[in-house]
């Protein structure tokens, strides 16, 4: 059952990829860098799991030896960053867009190779 | 979608909310320590809550005081202030150490430097991130009003 | 054993939904399957333990539907209808198998050798083997309420033990910001002239 979840995950990279290589249209393109950027968070925080293993936060009345059967904090807590990031870049991403079609008139990548502006 | 922002019934439940919406990532992002959450996320909610308001009363009544220039200044001084608790670090002992007493566990007050860092990050995110959706409605703004929209 | 089950049905979800996104014909659907793809993400986080990640990944999702569907709905096109180059799909596709060979076999079959841990034994956090010594996380977990008088163990290692890596990551979203500033700005001025 690991390597189905290892291995699925790499499909959803693989998807993601293959629409950033294949497509022409650039709304296509960025969703496949959404896919691609969900996948990777994804794989971080699966392998950090710990089977039979909680939160890493302490609740009151717990005591501090049970913190020491939880999952992973530290991918966890660079995704957190990654996530807000990836945001930041869908932003980026999406002003390229609507410039491109402003000039263009055109989501179309190759007809806007083909006009060299 | 033009100037003139949504119908009455999306003006009110917007005003109703927002408010909420707002407090909410405060929160969040205030007990980061003790609660899942922390800055990052109390950031996002808080752009969320800027989007709201962007989307349902539209970018003329925004001009007020959610202006571009508003969130420039704001995500800048977030980043300042994160900066200035990383120096002060220096006065105990190098660079980000904590400068605060630790205090007790789940209190609000905790932490040392903790909550001073996620209200850091709180503005930077929120502001950062408002202000990059509020420069891509004006931007349409301007180009809806070249097209004749 | 439950968990694991739950988890392999929603990346099932995801990957489906991702196929339609990718594939639709309709630029509005194929957006909004991406957007179904980010809320399996987020139960995925949840079912792990990351109650942090579910929250931050539910309104990164909506804010980035409301930018791409704001995007999509102003424009007059609407609709990717154009063929596909053939030679890019293929080498895609061989890429893509490529990947994935090499992974089921260093997750399946090498992993007894040292390769990647199974699924549930995490890499940085002391494993029953007696060879492999403990990593940084273990420390991290047993000092946190003690040293940094945090009940979050997630924000004590972002903000205590690896503060820096964070002022590292906020100059990341300072930037990307500036980006989208200075891409839209050059249109602001011309607009104000042309209408002036």
């Amino acid at each position: 059952m690991g390597t189905a979840i290892y291995v699925l995950t790499f499909g959803l990279l693989v998807v993601g990829i293959y629409a950033v290589v294949a497509k022409k249209n650039i709304i296509k393109i960025i969703v496949g860098l959404l896919i691609v950027d969900y996948a990777i968070n994804m794989l971080l925080v699966l392998m950090g799991y710990r089977n039979g293993g909680g939160a890493p936060i302490l609740v009151p009345g717990e005591s501090q030896a049970q913190m020491t059967s939880s999952v992973d904090p530290l991918p966890q807590a660079m995704v957190l960053t990654s996530i807000v990031i990836g945001l930041g870049l869908t932003a980026l991403m999406v002003a390229m867009a609507v410039r491109l079609y402003e000039k263009y008139g055109t989501f179309d990548m190759s007809r806007i190779r083909r006009l060299r502006g | 979608m033009n100037q003139g922002g949504m119908t009455l019934i999306v003006k009110q439940t917007a005003r109703l909310v927002s408010g909420f919406i707002t407090v909410f990532g405060i929160h969040i992002a205030l007990t980061g320590h003790l609660t899942p959450g922390g800055g990052f996320a109390g950031g996002v909610i808080l752009a969320a809550a800027a989007v709201l308001i962007v989307l349902s009363f539209g970018g003329a009544y925004c001009s007020r005081l959610l202006t571009g220039p508003a969130c420039h200044i704001a995500d800048s001084a977030g980043a300042m202030m994160f900066l200035l608790v990383a120096i002060l670090g220096y006065l105990v002992g190098g660079f980000f150490v904590s400068f605060l007493p630790q205090g007790n566990l789940f209190h609000l007050v905790s932490g040392g430097t903790m909550p001073l860092s996620n209200l850091a990050i709180l503005v930077k995110v929120g502001a950062g991130l408002a202000g990059g959706f509020l420069a891509l409605s004006a931007f349409r703004l301007a180009s809806g009003a070249k097209e004749g929209d | 054993m439950t968990i694991e089950l739950f988890v392999v049905a929603f990346i099932v979800f995801m990957l489906i939904a991702a196929l339609i996104a990718v594939e639709a014909r309709d630029l509005l659907s194929s957006v909004i399957a991406v957007g179904a793809a980010g809320f399996g993400l987020s139960v995925i986080d949840l079912l792990v333990g990351a109650p942090d990640l579910a929250l931050t990944q539910v309104v990164v999702e909506v804010i980035s539907l409301v930018l791409l569907i704001r995007v999509v709905l102003t424009r007059n096109d609407t609709s990717a209808t154009e063929p596909q180059d053939a030679l890019r799909t293929g080498v895609a596709l061989l890429a893509g198998g490529i990947i994935l060979v090499i992974v089921f076999f260093a997750v399946g079959g090498l992993s007894q050798q040292g390769g990647v841990p199974p699924f549930g034994q995490p890499v940085l956090s002391n494993t029953p083997q007696a060879a492999v010594p403990p990593g940084v996380s273990a420390d991290y977990l047993a000092r946190s309420a003690d040293q940094t008088g945090a009940a979050n163990a997630v924000t004590a290692v972002l903000l205590d033990f690896r503060a820096y890596d964070t002022l590292g990551e906020a100059t990341i979203i300072f930037v990307s910001i500036l980006g989208t500033y200075a891409v839209l700005r050059r249109l602001g001025r011309r607009g104000r002239e042309a209408r002036a």
